[in-house]
């Protein structure tokens, strides 16, 4: 049994690491769409520490994202030093962070945020942080479309470009990488860079679960007044878990900005936050497993309708196109996943009973 | 002086139609305790009919008056609104009424994404002209400018308000609402029978947003599926300023805070000496909203929020 299961795990690892090269033979597109599916994988276990665990439910969690991806925005393109020379002269080599310090600064940057948005909201009922948090998307939107003037500083909508790739050990990853004859392309690099940090919040998030703090969520989930009854600081832990996930986040942002290498705003709606919350809230809140399923799966739906959805829109007048389809998918798929499997595709299977009525 | 009065007017008329949505929430929260995100949807809903009622009328009958037309349009669009709003209580609410909180949450926000998408679907997504129906000649009071339609808003607020306090403090099915707040499982052995009451007031509900949705539409002169979003978000900021559950204050919430971001974006800008654009307007309700969280989350006249779980 045990033998059978690690011979699973090498076998689902060298799978994980062949796949960018099996899928650079279709075409680097896909490995685009593989990098693209591990960003949400990342952005939804970071959801599921607020959701899953906390039972908080954030309906701004791509306002983190934002923060993240605007930050490395600015820190590594030549926006900054182009708009104010002080900085031009602080940096008479342009401004290029490193992704050490980046990746860091970005957690650091989100979790604060979080933790601002979440101290007046988080000590009343969950609805009204719903609300809030969705609100405070809209509000770093609306920031972000018109910090162009009087001090131009996030280019409004047009948004910002030239942004640095990341850069490992002296190795750019904005272009294909040889060693020894072997090519590694840069989609296939960044790849590799989300993979590892997928399995990295993985292993935290499940560490994370298992621990006391996770413990404390989960009782907070289940029962607030009960967790308070049992000396849980309930208000710090829920800070805490809004903070965490929030620096989730934030690292995928700084990871998202200098894949794109451009950033607007338009990669920042409401609809994104949605689409998150479904993927956790489709596979299983607070199941990891669950919820990398639900990434994958909503993720890769929309490659999947781009086959399916011209013939529709051709039959239906072009009233049924990709993303309104897709649309449609999700938010039905919220709606009967509640209803018939309030806990998810793949839901916990023991303790922690997330969802489970109690009728 | 004049651009204060106009401020004033055309945050007394916004606040109008903030109120009548707010009415919505507060209600349906004072019952069940539950957010109807989709409410800003029946809004856009009882829009988007009243303009294809409009449209169908227009052409059939040219000779009818705007009146008449818009009469027609709003009988349609609110029991359009009132069988959808039933039907999303029904479908997506009351099968979870029991379960945690997480899992109705999470349907209303499925139900508002599916009702902005079926809109995009039928309607198409591009914002249509909604037709003048009444006269647009505006009135002119000390300097400042008010138009009929503004004068209607403002009046049939006032009217339905005072229907609605009569509904809810002198009729029977009144009181049995007040009942079911205080408490469902009572009510049910007085004779009440809860899941009546409840779509009652979601019905209720839903016809002020209708026609809530046809005065936005009317004042700004189009629709589209995505209108029911920003006004639904500014209600429900509204209905929490005066405090959730209370029918007064969702009023008062609705008319302060549409006075709030009419001199506000009226006067943003002079303030900060042109650095903040009225682009900033939209801000307001969420700054609002969180420093009334912060200071007095239970709002301005409403009880104790804070979690009762």
């Amino acid at each position: 049994m045990k033998n059978s299961k690690s011979i699973l795990y090498v076998v689902a690892g060298l799978a994980l690491i062949a796949l960018p090269l099996g899928l650079q033979v279709f075409g680097n597109a896909w490995v685009r769409i593989a990098d693209t599916a591990l960003l949400y994988v990342l952005l939804a276990i970071g959801l599921n520490i607020v959701v899953g665990y906390a039972g908080l439910l954030d309906l701004g969690y791509v306002a983190f994202f934002a923060v993240g991806a605007y930050l490395y925005a600015l820190l590594a393109s030549p926006h900054l030093t182009q708009t104010f020379p002080w900085i031009a002269a602080m940096f008479p080599h342009g401004l290029h962070t490193s992704i050490w310090l980046v990746i860091p600064l970005a957690a650091a940057c989100a979790a604060f945020f979080g933790v601002l948005l979440g101290a007046p909201t988080l000590k009343l009922r969950g609805d009204y942080l719903a609300i809030v948090t969705l609100g405070f998307g809209e509000i770093i939107r609306v920031f972000m479309n018109n910090l162009d003037q009087p001090v131009n500083i996030t280019n409004g909508p047009k948004g910002l470009a030239g942004i640095d790739p990341f850069s490992v050990f002296g190795v750019s990853m904005g272009k294909t990488f040889t060693f020894g004859g072997f090519q590694l392309t840069s989609v296939a690099m960044y790849y590799y860079l989300f993979l590892i940090m997928v399995l990295f919040s993985i292993v935290l998030s499940h560490r994370l679960a298992l621990s006391r703090v996770g413990r404390a969520w989960m009782a907070i989930r289940e029962d607030e007044i009960a967790a308070k009854a049992m000396g849980i600081n309930t208000r710090n832990l829920k800070l805490l878990a809004f903070g965490m996930g929030a620096s989730f986040g934030g690292v995928s942002g700084a990871l998202f900005a200098s894949f794109q290498r451009f950033v607007s705003p338009e990669s920042f709606t409401l609809m994104e936050s949605v689409m998150i919350v479904a993927m956790v809230v489709l596979g299983g809140l607070g199941h990891l497993p669950g919820v990398v399923l639900g990434a994958l799966l909503l993720a890769a739906l929309p490659e999947v309708l781009r086959y399916v959805a011209s013939p529709l829109q051709n039959l239906t007048g072009g009233r049924l196109d990709a993303s309104i389809l897709r649309q449609l998918l999700i938010a039905l798929a919220m709606i009967v996943v509640m209803l018939l499997r309030p806990r998810g595709l793949w839901p916990t299977p023991d303790h922690g009973k997330s969802l489970q009525t109690n009728a | 002086m004049d651009i204060f009065l106009q401020q004033i007017i055309n945050g007394l008329v916004l606040g109008s139609v903030y109120a009548l949505v707010a009415l919505g929430y507060t209600m349906v929260y004072g019952i069940i305790q539950l957010i109807n995100f989709a409410h800003g949807e029946v809004l856009m809903a009882g829009a988007l009919t009243a303009w294809t009622v409009a449209g169908i009328l227009q052409p059939a009958f040219p000779g009818m008056p705007g009146w008449l037309v818009l009469i027609a349009a709003t009988l349609v669009a609110c029991t359009v609104a009132a069988i959808l709003n039933f039907s999303i209580e029904k479908i997506a609410y009351r099968p979870l009424r029991n379960s945690p909180r997480l899992a109705p949450l999470i349907t209303a926000i499925g139900m508002s994404l599916l009702l902005q998408t079926v809109a995009m679907i039928i309607w198409k997504p591009n914002p249509k002209p909604f037709p003048n129906l009444l006269p647009t000649e505006p009135y002119e009071i000390a300097g400042a400018v008010i138009s009929p339609t503004d004068l209607l808003i403002l009046s049939l607020t006032a009217v339905l308000l005072v229907a609605l306090v009569w509904l809810v403090n002198y009729t029977s099915l009144g009181r049995a609402m007040r009942a079911t707040a205080e408490n469902p499982r009572v009510a049910g052995l007085m004779g009440v029978k809860p899941d009546v009451v409840i779509s009652a007031t979601f019905v209720i509900g839903a016809v002020l947003a209708a026609i809530a949705g046809i005065m936005l539409a009317m004042k700004y002169g189009t629709v589209q599926h995505a209108m029911g979003f920003l006004p639904g978000l500014k209600a429900f900021t509204a209905a929490v300023f005066g405090g959730i559950g209370n029918l007064a204050g969702a009023v008062v919430g609705g008319i302060l805070l549409g006075l709030i971001e009419a001199l506000g974006s009226g006067y943003i800008g002079v303030l900060t000496g042109g650095v903040l654009g009225s682009q900033y307007s939209e801000i307001f309700a969420f700054l609002v909203l969180i420093v009334i969280l912060t200071l007095r989350p239970s709002g301005l006249l409403g009880e104790r929020v804070a979690d009762r779980a």
